[in-house]
Parts: C-alpha cells; structure tokens; sequence
C-alpha cells in the first residue's frame, strides 16, 4: 500500500538531461506503465525509482517519506531486470534466497518464502538447477520470483518480455496480470516500448517523450482523449491516421486523427474516396491501404479478409464522426 | 603420396618442436639420476639410476627450509596480490570516478620497469621498513611485482561480468563485499586461477630480488639456493645436485597446472575473447 510521489525529479549525464522535470504520483497497488520509444528516458525513469540511479534534482517520496538518498533494498523496492539477470552460479533456489539470506532471515523463513513463489510460478520443478539449464520463459520466472519473495512495497519490471519470443510473451504477460491481482497490495510499475503490453497490463499509463511526461491515464482516457498527436499516434495498433491541409480543414482542424477501426467502406458517397493499394489480410481483420491523395495512405480495418482488389476505388467515412481534431501545436483543438 | 609426404613433415615438424621445447627438462632430469664421473659424459638416454643426488640434496643442509621459504613467499603473495588485484579490480572495472583510465594505464606502466632498475630504490625502502633479510622483504617486493599484471587482468575481466548481475545483487541488498566475494568472485575462478598461478610461477622462479634482498641461507627461496650451491671446491660445480634440486623445485609447480589445466584454458579465452 505505497504510495509514491515525484516531485519535479530531474536526471542528468554530464550535460547531457535525460529527465527533465517529471512529476507524478503513483496511487497504491496501481499498475502504472511507463511506455514511449526508445530513449524517451522511461527505463531511466525507473531505475531512478529503484535507486541504481541518483536524482540529479527534485525529491521521490515513498508514502510521504523522502527515499532520494536511500538504497534499493532500504527503499524496499524489487525489480526484474530485462536480461532476467540471474546469479549463474546459484541453483534457482539460491538465486531466490539470497536476498533473505542477506537481510538475516531465518531458515525456516527463507524456504517458506522462496517455496510459497516457486508454487506462485510454478518453478518448483528446478528449483535445485542452474539457470543455464533452463530456458528463457523459465529465467525469467525465476527472476519474477526473487522479486517476489522479497515481499516488496514496489515491484519494478524493466521491459521483462523484451527477450521471449512473441508466444511466451503473451503467455507471460498473462502471468504477470495474475501476478498483480494476487498481490494487489503491491505497487508496480512496468516499463515497456510495447503499447499493446502497456494497454493490457496497466491500470494507469504514463506516456514519456524526450523525458517529459506527456499524458498520464487510464489506458481508455489515452485511447479515447489523447492530449497530444503524439499519443494519439503511440497508443493503438495499426497507428492512428493523421491528415492534414484540405483534409484538416474540412474539419476546422489543423491535424485530423481518425484510427483504423474508426473507419468504414461505404457503397458510395464516401467522406474520402481513393484507390486500394494494398491489403493485409490477418484472417479475423485485415488492414486496406488507400491512396486518398493524402500524403500516407489511410489504413482502414475492416473485419474478416478483406474482398477487396488493389487498384479498386473505395469510399470511406469515419464511424460516427469518431474523429480527433488537434491544433497547430498538436493538442487538441477546441473550437 | 604428396598426403603421406604432407602428414610426415607435419609430425616430423611436431617432433622437432617438442624436442627443442622438452629435452632441456629431459637432459635435467636424467643428469639427476647420474652420480660420479658419468655426469661428464654425454648419455641422451638414462644409463645410470640412482637417488643419491635427491637424498643428498634433501639431507644437506638448508635445502627443505628453503623449499619451505619459498611455498611461504609464493603462496602468501598470490594471497596478498589476489585480495589486494580483486577489490581494486572492482573498483576499476564498476566505481566512476575522476583519473580512472589515466590510472589503469599508470599501473600497466609500472610493470614494464625492469627488475634491476627498481632494485636499488627497493633495497632502500626495505632497509628502511626492516624488512631486509625476512622473508616478507620478498612478499613485499614480489607483490609489488606482480599487482600490475593481476590488477590488468582482472580488470578486463570483471568489466565484461554483466552489470545487470551487479544491479541486481544491489536490489538484494548486497554491499559492494557482498558483491564481490559471493557474487563475482564465483563467476572469475577461470581468472583468478590464471593469474593466481602466472603470479605463483613468477614468485617460485624469481632470483634477483630473493639474492639481493636476503643475505642467510635460513632466509633464502629456492633459485637462489641452487645457484649458490657448490661442490667440495671452488672449482666444482655440482651439476647431479644442481640437476636433483632443479627437478624437485620444477614438481610443484606441474602438480599446480596440472590440477587448474581445465581452469587456465577456459581462463585465458574467457577474458579475451568475449570483449
């Protein structure tokens, strides 16, 4: 039941600023995901958090209580590292215990505890291996699991599923939900690239750019209200499509944002009208990319495969006017 | 034909070198068993069998002490230069800090003084700390020796450990001693040995300090023994002793490799290769 507040945390190297300036509060035992792209500064974000970093400037609290210059296990946080980052020489057991073994728990203690999460993980199995003998989807397991005996206030994962195959990874994405309903008085925060991770992990999303925060929410609010093109475009999948100039204007915009399942082909009389370029077929849906004298073609998704043939003429209308409207800056316009 | 021609040259070539590499320990070795006059006359094949030269050299005087001094000298400085190499390999394989390369190339630059360069300046400090004639003037002066070489190496080899695996032993709880003795140390045996028995094998043959720095037979390593070993006149030079003592210091050093020749191997292309 942690509650973790950053107060206007800024990180530098050299002169070099790649958190400039973040605030945010983190409620108790809410999933928060950080997601941008690469170098936005979210993995920076976290291990400031974890403590494996020091604050160039501003103040982290942890349940009101400073923890700037406190130590990751002082700060009582875990975290499983991308590389799963596990002790080769320790049997998986030794791996788990080692953190208990070093704040001075007792024996007993320590087997209970590392027993109670390898049956939490399933990983009872190998706990007397080495973690060469096991595989990837197993590494990382055993490395969940040394965070969870630990009985952390926050538990932190830095792109965990980076390294699994695309199969093992729903798999354990689906773990990791179970994870956190079973140990809901934990607050965790996961950092990812992946915004489908990030729309079915998080109860909260933080979405990071440059080292600013852009928008904080619900992964609904940023897929219903982006405040920015930037979300927009980061969160749902196949990307958001963005039109301009005569598009825009007809909708007194400077950028119109409409999402490829917010987009219908109609017999006639279409808001758009373009040739078929290409379609991706995915058997449940499939994609259609239409030349509409845009500059990128507008991706439209459409259930079941697509019957359509390239070069077709197609008309298209967004559904019930599910569009975004933002202005010159990017954010949404208001008029 | 041209392969029968090939393969024979090829092991022809093969013989050569080891001959050229192993008949010196060979000759050493058969010259033991030899006493009397037939030492003076050339045998490439052992003629003669016999132990007096090794009971003699055991019997006569210091020898087993010096034996002695010499496992004290070598293993306490790779002790000493093994605790001293890994806690400042840590520091300069994973601590940021202003200097840290200028550093590392300072002390690479140390060890290409060579011996008797240093040897006065050191006979000083020596002198000075009343080291002279003990066997910890030796320590000392083989330490100082030695840390360059292990310091570089572990270095490079604690650099490629993962930091993650450091990070996480952090997250733990672990301090950097933790870290070091039940962390990395487990993960460096192939290195430690390595360079913990290039440091023994330097100390177990070193002569110039070990003559210089000690001036008692009771105080005195091995080589210097040998060297200094003489005959029933000035004029003789007892090679069957010389030979039997040679082979006897030679013994523990083949049971040391012999024991870590699986580690040295993975050793030596661990630190390398992975860069």
């Amino acid at each position: 039941m942690t509650v973790l507040r950053l107060n206007n945390i800024r990180k530098s190297f050299g002169t070099y600023d790649v958190i400039k300036g973040v605030d945010l509060e983190i409620n108790p035992c809410e999933f928060m995901v950080f997601v941008g792209p690469s170098g936005c500064g979210k993995s920076t974000l976290l291990r400031l958090i974890a403590g494996l970093e020091d604050i160039t400037s501003g103040t982290l609290t942890f349940d009101e209580k400073v923890v700037n210059s406190l130590t990751p296990s002082q700060r009582g946080i875990a975290m499983v590292f991308q590389s799963y980052a596990l002790y080769p020489h320790m049997t998986v057991y030794d791996n788990m215990a080692f953190g208990l073994k070093l704040a001075k728990g007792g024996p007993d203690e320590i087997k209970r505890r590392v027993n109670e999460a390898a049956e939490m993980l399933q990983i009872t199995g190998y706990l007397d291996r080495l973690p060469k003998q096991l595989s990837g989807g197993q590494r990382q397991r055993v490395a969940i699991g040394r965070a969870i005996v630990r009985d952390p206030k926050v538990f932190l994962f830095d792109e965990p599923l980076s390294n699994l195959d695309a199969a093992l990874r729903v798999q354990t994405r689906l773990e990791i939900a179970k994870l956190h309903a079973k140990m809901h008085e934990t607050t965790m925060i996961y950092v990812t690239h992946d915004q489908v991770e990030a729309m079915t992990l998080a109860d909260r999303i933080c979405v990071l750019r440059d080292g600013n925060v852009e928008q904080v929410g619900t992964p609904m609010e940023l897929y219903e209200k982006p405040q920015s093109t930037f979300v927009a475009g980061f969160i749902g999948s196949p990307k958001m499509n963005f039109l301009t100039e005569k598009f825009a204007d007809a909708y007194r915009a400077h950028t119109l944002g409409v999402r490829p399942e917010h987009l219908e082909i109609r017999e006639k009389d279409g808001t758009w009208n373009g040739n078929l370029i290409l379609s991706e077929n995915l058997g449940s849906e499939s994609y259609l990319y239409i030349d509409i004298g845009a500059k990128d073609p507008l991706v439209v998704r459409q259930d079941g495969s697509a019957r359509q043939k390239p070069g077709d003429l197609l008309h298209i209308s967004p559904i019930n006017d599910n569009v975004h409207r933002f202005d010159q800056s990017g954010h949404p316009a208001r008029a | 034909m041209p392969a029968i021609i090939k393969n024979t040259a090829f092991y022809a070539l093969v013989v050569l070198i080891v001959v050229l590499a192993v008949f010196p320990f060979y000759y050493a070795i058969i010259t033991s068993f030899k006493t009397g006059s037939a030492l003076f006359t050339i045998e490439y094949w052992p003629t003669s069998f016999s132990l007096a030269n090794y009971v003699s050299v055991i019997e006569a005087g210091s020898f087993p002490r010096n034996l002695l001094n010499s496992l004290i000298v070598s293993g306490l400085v790779v002790a000493l230069s093994l605790l001293m190499a890994v806690t400042a390999a840590f520091a300069l394989a994973r601590v940021r800090f202003r200097g840290r390369s200028l550093l590392l190339l300072t002390i690479l630059s140390v060890s290409m003084f060579p011996q008797i360069a240093v040897l006065a300046g050191l006979f000083e400090v020596i002198r000075f700390l009343g080291l002279y004639n003990t066997l910890w003037g030796l320590i000392f002066s083989y330490t100082i020796f030695t840390l360059p070489f292990t310091v570089w190496v572990l270095t490079t080899f604690m650099r490629d450990l993962p930091i993650e695996i450091e990070e996480a032993a952090i997250v733990d709880g672990a301090t950097p001693w933790v870290i070091i003795t039940k962390v990395f140390l487990p993960l460096m045996w192939p290195a430690l040995v390595t360079t913990g028995l290039l440091a023994f094998i330097a100390a177990w043959n070193e002569f110039l300090f070990a003559l210089t720095f000690t001036s008692s037979t009771e105080t005195r390593t091995v080589p210097v023994i040998i060297a200094l070993l003489s005959g029933a006149s000035a004029h003789e030079i007892p090679w069957g002793l010389i030979m039997a003592a040679s082979v006897i210091v030679t013994v523990p050093l083949v049971v040391l490799v012999l024991i870590f020749q699986r580690k040295i191997i993975s050793g030596l292309t661990a630190g390398g290769v992975k860069g």
